[in-house]
């Protein structure tokens, strides 16, 4: 057996090595790194260690209850730029054709991209609980703290969908501010900034129709600040959301596929 | 006009009694983008173990059947077959390597990386460092891909083609932007490929580049082919070769000797050309013992193709 040929080569080291070179590219751009990694950690220390020092939200320090909503922007952004950003970048100028013409499994390209942003999103929220546990308020037991990142991780997955949506269809160059235009609306009319009950009320009826208010509403519902709603409300509609978005990525693999290319 | 076309058929027939194995093959291939019609009903093949170059100016259709060859796109009428295969199959595209016309490449992988990865999507890669050598990169491997110069990065785009030792190999405008000491010892690598046993299709437009290469090659314009042969073949088939000599015969009696196409006057000696050199000469010594400053030259490549491009259009 030893002797004979390898017909095929290994799918598990295909997927190990596209994965890894994936995560090694993307760390050394410091563009993406600072990006998604710099910009909730920066407005976690302002708004939740130092604006809000001292008060309290839901029952719970203010530090405590914004790292449920500022992890779930921390995970918008490494999800959607981790995707979205490389994606159209690859797509636009070239390099998947190139990757597409090889005998490369085309589902371990996007599976090493949603890796790379679920290990970005979890590095992001590790981040925000470490300056949250030693500058800040927060008091959460370990398995509290467990199941919030679990939470997090697995709500980064509906935004990785999202990205690779955004990356079918947003030009290379327009890509990062087409996922800005987005992301950070999302981020504020879902109460990840400012707390939702202080949301205007036609806000916070609009919020129901937004995958990032799901998001925080799971993560805040296991540090015990949720708004009562079934939790069954909140991973059905991010299903949708996903199975949405997965449709609009295969409709723009599908039209790609027929594009004229130089 | 008739005579020419009746060469080219012969070319054409000869390549198709050609004993070697085929490699790839399209046959009635139309594709069309939009408007703009790619490839008009073309028959195209690549036997297994030579080093074809399709040749043809920008926009002729060179990089469609390229793309057509690696199941990138889809062709409107006709087939595409690799190996007897379809190009979209894994078990055919781990017999070929491409590179192809990108413009960016990740920047923030090494080399060394990014052959790392492709050899992995290869059942029998070749070893790394024999990748290495073969594509003349064993010195940047450990550099990013971003810190690269132009033919450097061309280097590494040919490394990835190759590093999974396939059969076949397309190159699509491998040197485009280089200088000439690169394009050099590009072409020398490409030859060290087809000696592997390796078949090899470039496209290029760059005629110096198939001469240079191929053992055939195709000409491509407006989406069609309009000759295929060797590089000889080609060049004797439009302009045949060019005789520079100073002779006491007269003008009008050499334009009356069989197989001269034209007779010009350059200072003091004329330029004659001739389907066949040997059959003109031959006369000319009969006739003028004292003929000095002979010279006979092929038409370049770039000759042929601009005839037959011109012909093309006029038909």
């Amino acid at each position: 057996m030893a002797t004979t040929a390898i017909t095929t080569p290994s799918l598990a080291n295909i997927y190990w090595k596209e994965t890894k070179y994936e995560l090694l590219r993307s760390l050394r751009l410091r563009v993406y790194t600072f990006s998604v990694i710099g910009f909730p950690v920066m407005f976690y220390i302002l708004f939740g260690l130092f604006i809000t020092r001292g008060q309290t939200l839901s029952n719970l320090s203010a530090s405590t209850y914004l790292l449920a909503t500022y992890g779930t922007f921390g995970i918008m952004g490494a999800s959607l730029f981790g995707t979205a950003g490389a994606l159209s970048a690859e797509r636009g100028l070239g390099w998947l054709q190139v990757k597409r013409a090889s005998p490369m499994p085309p589902i371990a390209y996007f599976t090493a991209k949603i890796v790379k942003g679920v290990i970005f999103s979890i590095v992001v929220v590790l981040c925000l609980m470490a300056l949250g546990i030693a500058f800040g308020n927060v008091h959460i037991a370990f398995f509290t703290a467990l199941k919030l990142i679990l939470i997090l991780a697995a709500g980064s997955l509906p935004f990785c969908a999202m990205g690779l949506a955004i990356g079918y269809f947003a030009g290379p160059n327009s890509a990062p501010s087409v996922i800005n235009m987005i992301y950070l609306p999302l981020s504020f009319c879902s109460g990840l900034w400012v707390p939702f009950m202080f949301l205007p009320k036609f806000l916070q009826q609009l919020a129901h129709f937004l995958p990032s208010y799901h998001v925080s509403q799971l993560a805040l519902g296991v540090i015990g600040a949720g708004r009562n709603e079934s939790n069954w409300i909140h991973w059905t509609a991010l299903w949708i959301f996903t199975a949405l978005c997965i449709a609009v990525a295969l409709y723009g693999e599908r039209r790609d596929e027929g594009k004229l290319y130089g | 006009m008739i005579a020419e076309m009746h060469a080219g058929d012969t070319l054409i027939q000869k390549h198709s009694q050609d004993p070697r194995p085929l490699a790839a093959r399209l046959r009635g291939v139309s594709k069309s983008y939009g408007n703009v019609q790619a490839l008009r009903q073309v028959d195209f093949s690549v036997r297994q173990g030579e080093l074809i170059a399709l040749l043809g100016p920008n926009g002729a259709g060179k990089t469609t059947a390229v793309k057509l060859f690696l199941g990138l796109s889809a062709p409107d009428t006709g087939t595409v077959s690799v190996f007897g295969g379809n190009p979209k199959n894994s078990a055919t595209r781990m017999r070929t390597g491409a590179m192809l016309q990108v413009a960016k490449v990740p920047e923030t992988m090494r080399v060394r990386e990014h052959i790392d990865l492709f050899r992995s999507y290869y059942p029998n890669p070749l070893p790394m460092q024999e990748t290495l050598s073969i594509a003349g990169v064993g010195d940047i491997q450990e550099r990013l891909f971003g810190d690269l110069s132009g033919g450097q990065r061309q280097r590494v785009l040919f490394a990835l083609a190759l590093c999974g030792d396939p059969d076949l190999i397309f190159l699509d405008e491998p040197t485009v932007g280089m200088d000439v000491e690169a394009r050099r010892v590009l072409w020398e690598q490409i030859r060290r490929l087809v000696a592997r046993g390796k078949t090899v299709l470039l496209t290029t437009h760059y005629l110096e580049e198939a001469d240079a290469l191929a053992d055939r090659v195709a000409v491509i314009n407006k989406g069609q082919i309009i000759a295929e042969g060797t590089p000889a073949e080609i060049k004797t088939r439009t302009c045949g070769q060019k005789i520079r000599c100073i002779t006491r015969v007269p003008v009008e009696e050499i334009r009356e000797i069989p197989g001269v196409l034209t007779v010009t006057t350059d200072r003091e000696a004329l330029e004659i050309r001739a389907a066949a050199a040997e059959l003109v000469l031959r006369e000319l010594f009969l006739r003028d013992t004292t003929l000095r400053g002979l010279e006979v030259t092929n038409a370049g490549l770039e000759e042929a193709f601009l005839a037959l491009t011109a012909e093309n259009e006029t038909k």
